[in-house]
Protein backbone atom coordinates (compact mmCIF):
# COMPACT_ATOMS: atom_id res chain seq x y z
CA UNK A 1 0.00 0.00 0.00
CA UNK A 2 2.83 2.33 0.90
CA UNK A 3 4.45 1.44 -2.38
CA UNK A 4 1.28 2.30 -4.29
CA UNK A 5 1.10 5.64 -2.50
CA UNK A 6 4.71 6.27 -3.38
CA UNK A 7 4.37 5.69 -7.12
CA UNK A 8 0.84 7.01 -7.60
CA UNK A 9 1.85 10.67 -7.97
CA UNK A 10 4.17 9.90 -10.88
CA UNK A 11 1.52 7.70 -12.52
CA UNK A 12 -1.10 10.39 -12.13
CA UNK A 13 1.26 12.91 -13.62
CA UNK A 14 1.63 10.60 -16.59
CA UNK A 15 -2.15 10.22 -16.74
CA UNK A 16 -2.41 13.99 -16.90
CA UNK A 17 -0.27 14.00 -20.04
CA UNK A 18 -2.41 11.21 -21.51
CA UNK A 19 -5.60 13.13 -20.73
CA UNK A 20 -4.28 16.38 -22.13
CA UNK A 21 -3.37 14.70 -25.42
CA UNK A 22 -6.71 12.92 -25.47
CA UNK A 23 -8.77 16.07 -24.88
CA UNK A 24 -6.93 18.33 -27.30
CA UNK A 25 -7.00 15.70 -30.03
CA UNK A 26 -10.77 15.32 -29.67
CA UNK A 27 -11.50 19.03 -29.40
CA UNK A 28 -9.63 19.76 -32.62
CA UNK A 29 -10.08 16.62 -34.70
CA UNK A 30 -13.87 16.29 -34.43
CA UNK A 31 -14.69 19.72 -35.91
CA UNK A 32 -11.84 19.26 -38.39
CA UNK A 33 -13.28 15.87 -39.34
CA UNK A 34 -16.71 17.42 -39.96
CA UNK A 35 -15.18 20.07 -42.23
CA UNK A 36 -13.16 17.43 -44.12
CA UNK A 37 -16.26 15.25 -44.50
CA UNK A 38 -18.09 18.16 -46.12
CA UNK A 39 -15.16 18.46 -48.53
CA UNK A 40 -15.33 14.73 -49.24
CA UNK A 41 -19.00 14.95 -50.26
CA UNK A 42 -18.60 18.26 -52.10
CA UNK A 43 -18.67 18.39 -55.86
CA UNK A 44 -15.34 20.20 -56.10
CA UNK A 45 -13.33 17.41 -57.71
CA UNK A 46 -9.72 18.52 -56.93
CA UNK A 47 -10.61 19.14 -53.29
CA UNK A 48 -12.37 15.81 -53.06
CA UNK A 49 -9.41 13.96 -54.60
CA UNK A 50 -6.93 15.68 -52.32
CA UNK A 51 -8.97 14.83 -49.22
CA UNK A 52 -9.44 11.24 -50.33
CA UNK A 53 -5.68 10.96 -50.71
CA UNK A 54 -5.15 12.42 -47.24
CA UNK A 55 -7.66 10.01 -45.69
CA UNK A 56 -6.08 7.10 -47.54
CA UNK A 57 -2.59 7.94 -46.21
CA UNK A 58 -3.77 8.53 -42.66
CA UNK A 59 -5.88 5.40 -42.44
CA UNK A 60 -3.56 3.25 -44.49
CA UNK A 61 -0.35 3.71 -42.51
CA UNK A 62 0.31 2.95 -38.85
CA UNK A 63 -0.21 5.78 -36.39
CA UNK A 64 3.12 4.75 -34.87
CA UNK A 65 4.85 5.41 -38.19
CA UNK A 66 3.13 8.80 -38.44
CA UNK A 67 4.34 9.74 -34.95
CA UNK A 68 7.91 8.72 -35.72
CA UNK A 69 7.71 10.46 -39.07
CA UNK A 70 6.60 13.76 -37.54
CA UNK A 71 9.03 13.77 -34.63
CA UNK A 72 12.15 12.03 -36.00
CA UNK A 73 11.57 12.32 -39.73
CA UNK A 74 10.47 15.90 -40.39
CA UNK A 75 13.48 17.52 -38.62
CA UNK A 76 15.63 16.07 -41.41
CA UNK A 77 13.88 18.42 -43.82
CA UNK A 78 13.96 21.24 -41.32
CA UNK A 79 10.50 20.95 -39.74
CA UNK A 80 11.04 20.68 -36.03
CA UNK A 81 8.31 20.02 -33.49
CA UNK A 82 8.51 19.83 -29.74
CA UNK A 83 7.67 16.34 -28.47
CA UNK A 84 4.21 17.26 -27.27
CA UNK A 85 3.37 19.28 -30.38
CA UNK A 86 4.58 16.49 -32.63
CA UNK A 87 2.35 14.00 -30.83
CA UNK A 88 -0.66 16.30 -30.94
CA UNK A 89 -0.07 17.10 -34.62
CA UNK A 90 0.11 13.44 -35.61
CA UNK A 91 -2.91 12.46 -33.51
CA UNK A 92 -5.07 15.28 -34.87
CA UNK A 93 -4.22 14.51 -38.49
CA UNK A 94 -4.80 10.82 -37.97
CA UNK A 95 -8.05 11.06 -36.00
CA UNK A 96 -9.51 13.81 -38.19
CA UNK A 97 -9.23 11.37 -41.13
CA UNK A 98 -11.18 8.69 -39.24
CA UNK A 99 -13.79 11.19 -38.06
CA UNK A 100 -14.12 12.58 -41.59
CA UNK A 101 -14.96 9.13 -42.94
CA UNK A 102 -17.48 8.55 -40.16
CA UNK A 103 -19.20 11.89 -40.76
CA UNK A 104 -19.14 11.37 -44.53
CA UNK A 105 -21.08 8.16 -44.02
CA UNK A 106 -23.46 9.98 -41.69
CA UNK A 107 -24.19 12.78 -44.14
CA UNK A 108 -24.70 10.32 -46.99
CA UNK A 109 -27.15 8.31 -44.91
CA UNK A 110 -29.62 11.22 -44.84
CA UNK A 111 -32.16 10.60 -47.62
CA UNK A 112 -32.35 13.16 -50.42
CA UNK A 113 -36.06 13.48 -49.59
CA UNK A 114 -35.25 15.17 -46.30
CA UNK A 115 -33.48 17.99 -48.16
CA UNK A 116 -36.30 18.16 -50.69
CA UNK A 117 -39.07 18.34 -48.15
CA UNK A 118 -37.13 21.07 -46.32
CA UNK A 119 -36.79 22.88 -49.63
CA UNK A 120 -40.49 22.87 -50.50
CA UNK A 121 -41.09 24.12 -46.95
CA UNK A 122 -38.78 26.97 -47.92
CA UNK A 123 -36.09 26.39 -45.33
CA UNK A 124 -32.69 27.76 -46.25
CA UNK A 125 -29.69 25.43 -46.64
CA UNK A 126 -28.30 26.51 -43.28
CA UNK A 127 -31.65 26.01 -41.53
CA UNK A 128 -31.95 22.57 -43.10
CA UNK A 129 -28.47 21.60 -41.91
CA UNK A 130 -28.98 22.96 -38.41
CA UNK A 131 -32.47 21.73 -37.60
CA UNK A 132 -32.80 18.60 -39.71
CA UNK A 133 -29.57 17.16 -41.09
CA UNK A 134 -27.02 17.61 -38.31
CA UNK A 135 -29.19 16.18 -35.49
CA UNK A 136 -29.79 13.09 -37.63
CA UNK A 137 -26.13 12.77 -38.59
CA UNK A 138 -25.05 13.05 -34.96
CA UNK A 139 -27.40 10.25 -33.97
CA UNK A 140 -26.03 8.04 -36.74
CA UNK A 141 -22.34 8.64 -35.99
CA UNK A 142 -22.34 8.50 -32.18
CA UNK A 143 -21.62 4.75 -31.89
CA UNK A 144 -18.72 4.94 -34.36
CA UNK A 145 -17.35 8.12 -32.79
CA UNK A 146 -17.55 6.30 -29.46
CA UNK A 147 -15.33 3.52 -30.75
CA UNK A 148 -12.74 6.00 -31.92
CA UNK A 149 -12.84 7.87 -28.62
CA UNK A 150 -12.11 4.68 -26.70
CA UNK A 151 -9.34 3.84 -29.16
CA UNK A 152 -7.85 7.27 -28.72
CA UNK A 153 -7.54 6.82 -24.95
CA UNK A 154 -5.38 3.77 -25.60
CA UNK A 155 -3.58 5.10 -28.68
CA UNK A 156 -2.17 7.97 -26.64
CA UNK A 157 0.21 5.37 -25.15
CA UNK A 158 2.03 5.34 -28.52
CA UNK A 159 3.67 8.66 -27.60
CA UNK A 160 5.99 6.47 -25.52
CA UNK A 161 8.04 6.02 -28.68
CA UNK A 162 8.91 9.71 -28.97
CA UNK A 163 9.81 9.94 -25.30
CA UNK A 164 6.83 11.78 -23.90
CA UNK A 165 6.13 11.14 -20.23
CA UNK A 166 2.66 9.68 -20.41
CA UNK A 167 0.92 7.17 -18.17
CA UNK A 168 2.45 4.10 -19.80
CA UNK A 169 5.96 5.49 -19.57
CA UNK A 170 5.50 6.36 -15.89
CA UNK A 171 4.40 2.80 -15.19
CA UNK A 172 7.18 1.24 -17.20
CA UNK A 173 9.84 3.38 -15.49
CA UNK A 174 8.58 2.33 -12.07
CA UNK A 175 8.47 -1.35 -13.02
CA UNK A 176 11.98 -1.31 -14.40
CA UNK A 177 13.33 0.49 -11.33
CA UNK A 178 11.57 -1.48 -8.60
CA UNK A 179 11.22 -4.87 -10.35
CA UNK A 180 7.55 -5.28 -9.49
CA UNK A 181 4.34 -5.80 -11.47
CA UNK A 182 2.35 -3.37 -9.37
CA UNK A 183 2.94 -0.21 -11.46
CA UNK A 184 1.88 -1.95 -14.69
CA UNK A 185 -1.27 -3.30 -13.05
CA UNK A 186 -2.02 0.20 -11.78
CA UNK A 187 -1.47 1.60 -15.27
CA UNK A 188 -3.98 -0.91 -16.58
CA UNK A 189 -6.49 0.09 -13.91
CA UNK A 190 -6.09 3.77 -14.71
CA UNK A 191 -6.64 3.12 -18.43
CA UNK A 192 -9.71 1.06 -17.57
CA UNK A 193 -11.04 3.89 -15.44
CA UNK A 194 -10.53 6.40 -18.24
CA UNK A 195 -12.13 4.23 -20.93
CA UNK A 196 -14.89 3.33 -18.45
CA UNK A 197 -15.74 6.98 -17.86
CA UNK A 198 -15.61 7.71 -21.60
CA UNK A 199 -17.94 4.76 -22.35
CA UNK A 200 -20.34 5.90 -19.66
CA UNK A 201 -20.53 9.44 -21.02
CA UNK A 202 -20.96 8.18 -24.57
CA UNK A 203 -23.79 5.90 -23.46
CA UNK A 204 -25.47 8.91 -21.85
CA UNK A 205 -25.22 10.90 -25.07
CA UNK A 206 -26.48 7.95 -27.10
CA UNK A 207 -29.47 7.56 -24.78
CA UNK A 208 -30.38 11.21 -25.11
CA UNK A 209 -30.81 10.58 -28.84
CA UNK A 210 -32.78 7.36 -28.45
CA UNK A 211 -36.21 8.95 -28.01
CA UNK A 212 -36.58 9.23 -31.81
CA UNK A 213 -35.67 6.94 -34.67
CA UNK B 1 -56.74 29.09 -61.25
CA UNK B 2 -53.49 27.32 -62.00
CA UNK B 3 -52.25 27.25 -65.57
CA UNK B 4 -49.34 25.30 -66.99
CA UNK B 5 -48.23 26.57 -70.37
CA UNK B 6 -45.97 24.59 -72.69
CA UNK B 7 -44.04 22.98 -69.85
CA UNK B 8 -41.03 21.11 -71.25
CA UNK B 9 -38.56 19.12 -69.21
CA UNK B 10 -35.61 17.16 -70.54
CA UNK B 11 -33.08 14.99 -68.80
CA UNK B 12 -30.13 15.10 -71.18
CA UNK B 13 -31.44 13.95 -74.54
CA UNK B 14 -34.62 12.46 -73.13
CA UNK B 15 -37.71 14.62 -73.22
CA UNK B 16 -39.81 13.72 -70.21
CA UNK B 17 -42.44 16.42 -70.49
CA UNK B 18 -43.19 17.86 -73.91
CA UNK B 19 -45.19 21.08 -74.02
CA UNK B 20 -47.64 20.21 -71.29
CA UNK B 21 -50.66 22.50 -71.13
CA UNK B 22 -52.99 22.19 -68.22
CA UNK B 23 -55.55 24.30 -66.37
CA UNK B 24 -56.96 23.68 -62.92
CA UNK B 25 -59.73 25.95 -61.66
CA UNK B 26 -59.43 27.02 -58.03
CA UNK B 27 -60.97 24.65 -55.55
CA UNK B 28 -60.90 21.70 -57.90
CA UNK B 29 -59.08 18.40 -57.66
CA UNK B 30 -56.92 17.22 -60.54
CA UNK B 31 -55.57 13.69 -60.74
CA UNK B 32 -52.46 13.13 -62.82
CA UNK B 33 -52.45 9.50 -63.90
CA UNK B 34 -50.40 7.29 -66.17
CA UNK B 35 -48.00 4.35 -66.03
CA UNK B 36 -44.79 4.31 -63.98
CA UNK B 37 -41.98 6.27 -65.58
CA UNK B 38 -44.26 8.35 -67.77
CA UNK B 39 -43.35 11.59 -66.04
CA UNK B 40 -46.15 12.08 -63.51
CA UNK B 41 -43.79 12.65 -60.65
CA UNK B 42 -41.49 14.77 -62.81
CA UNK B 43 -44.41 17.07 -63.55
CA UNK B 44 -45.12 17.35 -59.83
CA UNK B 45 -41.44 17.97 -59.08
CA UNK B 46 -41.34 20.77 -61.67
CA UNK B 47 -44.46 22.30 -60.21
CA UNK B 48 -43.01 22.19 -56.69
CA UNK B 49 -39.68 23.64 -57.80
CA UNK B 50 -37.55 20.55 -57.17
CA UNK B 51 -36.71 20.36 -60.87
CA UNK B 52 -36.20 23.36 -63.11
CA UNK B 53 -38.14 23.33 -66.36
CA UNK B 54 -36.45 23.83 -69.73
CA UNK B 55 -39.24 26.00 -71.11
CA UNK B 56 -42.81 27.01 -70.40
CA UNK B 57 -44.46 28.91 -67.59
CA UNK B 58 -46.61 28.49 -64.52
CA UNK B 59 -49.40 30.98 -63.80
CA UNK B 60 -51.47 31.36 -60.67
CA UNK B 61 -54.53 33.58 -61.19
CA UNK B 62 -52.88 34.99 -64.29
CA UNK B 63 -49.61 35.85 -62.50
CA UNK B 64 -46.52 34.00 -63.60
CA UNK B 65 -44.52 32.39 -60.80
CA UNK B 66 -41.29 30.42 -60.53
CA UNK B 67 -41.76 27.43 -58.22
CA UNK B 68 -37.98 27.01 -57.86
CA UNK B 69 -37.61 30.53 -56.44
CA UNK B 70 -40.61 31.42 -54.30
CA UNK B 71 -40.25 35.07 -53.46
CA UNK B 72 -43.37 36.52 -51.90
CA UNK B 73 -44.52 35.47 -48.45
CA UNK B 74 -47.54 33.53 -49.61
CA UNK B 75 -46.73 30.06 -50.78
CA UNK B 76 -48.36 28.67 -53.91
CA UNK B 77 -47.46 25.00 -53.82
CA UNK B 78 -47.45 22.59 -50.88
CA UNK B 79 -46.32 18.99 -51.27
CA UNK B 80 -47.14 15.74 -49.50
CA UNK B 81 -44.40 13.31 -50.53
CA UNK B 82 -44.97 9.66 -51.30
CA UNK B 83 -42.94 8.59 -48.28
CA UNK B 84 -43.99 11.74 -46.35
CA UNK B 85 -40.41 12.70 -45.42
CA UNK B 86 -41.36 13.87 -41.97
CA UNK B 87 -38.37 15.02 -39.93
CA UNK B 88 -37.66 12.06 -37.61
CA UNK B 89 -35.75 14.13 -35.07
CA UNK B 90 -38.65 16.50 -34.46
CA UNK B 91 -41.96 15.91 -32.70
CA UNK B 92 -45.22 16.08 -34.63
CA UNK B 93 -45.78 19.62 -33.36
CA UNK B 94 -42.22 20.70 -34.25
CA UNK B 95 -42.55 19.15 -37.71
CA UNK B 96 -45.52 21.42 -38.35
CA UNK B 97 -44.25 24.61 -36.71
CA UNK B 98 -40.63 24.52 -37.99
CA UNK B 99 -41.21 25.99 -41.43
CA UNK B 100 -43.80 28.63 -40.43
CA UNK B 101 -41.48 29.94 -37.70
CA UNK B 102 -38.27 29.82 -39.77
CA UNK B 103 -39.48 30.62 -43.29
CA UNK B 104 -42.56 32.75 -42.60
CA UNK B 105 -41.15 34.28 -39.37
CA UNK B 106 -44.32 33.49 -37.49
CA UNK B 107 -44.01 33.75 -33.74
CA UNK B 108 -43.85 30.45 -31.92
CA UNK B 109 -47.15 30.76 -30.06
CA UNK B 110 -49.10 31.58 -33.21
CA UNK B 111 -47.45 28.73 -35.12
CA UNK B 112 -48.28 26.28 -32.34
CA UNK B 113 -51.86 27.47 -32.16
CA UNK B 114 -52.24 27.00 -35.90
CA UNK B 115 -50.54 23.56 -35.74
CA UNK B 116 -52.92 22.41 -33.01
CA UNK B 117 -55.92 23.49 -35.05
CA UNK B 118 -54.59 21.58 -38.05
CA UNK B 119 -53.96 18.49 -35.93
CA UNK B 120 -57.48 18.67 -34.57
CA UNK B 121 -58.95 18.91 -38.05
CA UNK B 122 -56.91 15.91 -39.16
CA UNK B 123 -57.87 13.82 -36.14
CA UNK B 124 -54.41 13.88 -34.61
CA UNK B 125 -55.19 15.56 -31.30
CA UNK B 126 -52.97 14.20 -28.55
CA UNK B 127 -50.14 13.24 -30.89
CA UNK B 128 -48.34 16.60 -30.63
CA UNK B 129 -45.40 15.37 -28.57
CA UNK B 130 -44.88 12.05 -30.35
CA UNK B 131 -42.11 11.47 -32.87
CA UNK B 132 -42.95 10.36 -36.44
CA UNK B 133 -41.65 6.82 -35.83
CA UNK B 134 -44.25 6.40 -33.09
CA UNK B 135 -47.13 6.97 -35.53
CA UNK B 136 -48.82 4.63 -37.99
CA UNK B 137 -48.40 5.20 -41.72
CA UNK B 138 -51.80 6.85 -42.03
CA UNK B 139 -51.08 9.17 -39.11
CA UNK B 140 -47.70 10.09 -40.59
CA UNK B 141 -49.41 11.00 -43.83
CA UNK B 142 -51.85 13.25 -42.02
CA UNK B 143 -48.96 14.95 -40.22
CA UNK B 144 -47.35 15.52 -43.62
CA UNK B 145 -50.60 17.09 -44.84
CA UNK B 146 -50.77 19.30 -41.73
CA UNK B 147 -47.12 20.30 -42.22
CA UNK B 148 -47.80 21.31 -45.82
CA UNK B 149 -51.00 23.18 -44.91
CA UNK B 150 -49.23 25.14 -42.17
CA UNK B 151 -47.38 27.01 -44.92
CA UNK B 152 -50.76 28.21 -46.25
CA UNK B 153 -50.27 27.03 -49.83
CA UNK B 154 -52.75 27.85 -52.57
CA UNK B 155 -52.41 24.36 -54.01
CA UNK B 156 -51.69 21.10 -52.25
CA UNK B 157 -49.97 18.34 -54.23
CA UNK B 158 -49.82 14.67 -53.29
CA UNK B 159 -47.35 12.21 -54.77
CA UNK B 160 -48.89 8.71 -54.81
CA UNK B 161 -50.92 9.23 -51.64
CA UNK B 162 -52.32 5.70 -51.57
CA UNK B 163 -49.20 3.71 -52.48
CA UNK B 164 -47.89 3.24 -48.95
CA UNK B 165 -51.25 2.69 -47.28
CA UNK B 166 -53.22 -0.47 -46.78
CA UNK B 167 -56.50 -0.56 -48.72
CA UNK B 168 -58.63 0.21 -45.68
CA UNK B 169 -56.88 3.56 -45.26
CA UNK B 170 -57.43 4.66 -48.86
CA UNK B 171 -60.93 5.75 -47.94
CA UNK B 172 -59.60 7.92 -45.14
CA UNK B 173 -57.21 9.79 -47.46
CA UNK B 174 -60.01 10.29 -49.97
CA UNK B 175 -62.16 11.73 -47.18
CA UNK B 176 -59.45 14.14 -46.10
CA UNK B 177 -58.87 15.32 -49.66
CA UNK B 178 -62.60 15.86 -50.23
CA UNK B 179 -62.98 17.56 -46.86
CA UNK B 180 -60.20 20.02 -47.72
CA UNK B 181 -61.99 20.78 -50.95
CA UNK B 182 -65.35 21.22 -49.24
CA UNK B 183 -64.24 23.20 -46.21
CA UNK B 184 -61.22 25.12 -47.43
CA UNK B 185 -61.88 25.26 -51.15
CA UNK B 186 -58.32 23.92 -51.50
CA UNK B 187 -57.03 23.32 -55.02
CA UNK B 188 -55.41 19.90 -55.03
CA UNK B 189 -53.29 17.89 -57.44
CA UNK B 190 -52.93 14.15 -56.96
CA UNK B 191 -50.30 12.12 -58.78
CA UNK B 192 -51.39 8.49 -58.72
CA UNK B 193 -51.41 5.28 -60.71
CA UNK B 194 -54.49 4.18 -58.80
CA UNK B 195 -57.29 4.84 -61.29
CA UNK B 196 -60.10 3.95 -58.92
CA UNK B 197 -58.81 6.40 -56.38
CA UNK B 198 -58.45 9.08 -59.06
CA UNK B 199 -62.05 8.57 -60.16
CA UNK B 200 -63.26 8.67 -56.60
CA UNK B 201 -61.77 12.05 -55.67
CA UNK B 202 -60.85 13.98 -58.80
CA UNK B 203 -62.91 16.51 -60.72
CA UNK B 204 -60.64 16.06 -63.67
CA UNK B 205 -57.95 13.60 -64.74
CA UNK B 206 -54.88 14.26 -66.80
CA UNK B 207 -53.08 11.33 -68.41
CA UNK B 208 -49.39 11.48 -69.16
CA UNK B 209 -48.95 8.34 -71.27
CA UNK B 210 -48.08 10.41 -74.35
CA UNK B 211 -44.60 11.34 -73.19
CA UNK B 212 -43.34 7.82 -72.76
CA UNK B 213 -43.86 7.12 -76.44
CA UNK B 214 -41.56 9.94 -77.46
CA UNK B 215 -38.50 8.64 -75.72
Amino acid sequence: MNYINAILPSLLQGAQMTLSLFCWTLIISIPLGIIISLGLISHIKPLQLFLKFYVWIMRGTPLLLQLIFVFYGLPIIGVIFQRYDAALFAFILNYAAYFAEIFRGGFQAIPEGQYESARVLRLTKMQTLKHIVIPQVVKIVIPSIGNEVINLVKDTSLVYVIGLGDLLRAGNVATARDVTLVPLVLVGIIYLAMTGIASYLLKKIENSYSKWK
Amino acid sequence: MLELKNITKKFGQRTILDKVNLTIPSGQILAIVGPSGAGKTTLLRCLSGLETIDSGSFLWDGQEFDPANPTDSSQIIGVVFQDYQLFPNLTVLENITLAPTLALKKDKAAAEKQAKELLERLNLTGKEQLYPAQLSGGQQQRVAIARALAMKPQILCYDEPTSALDPALRGTVAEIILKLKREENMTQIIVTHDMDFAKEVADKTFTVTDFSQRR
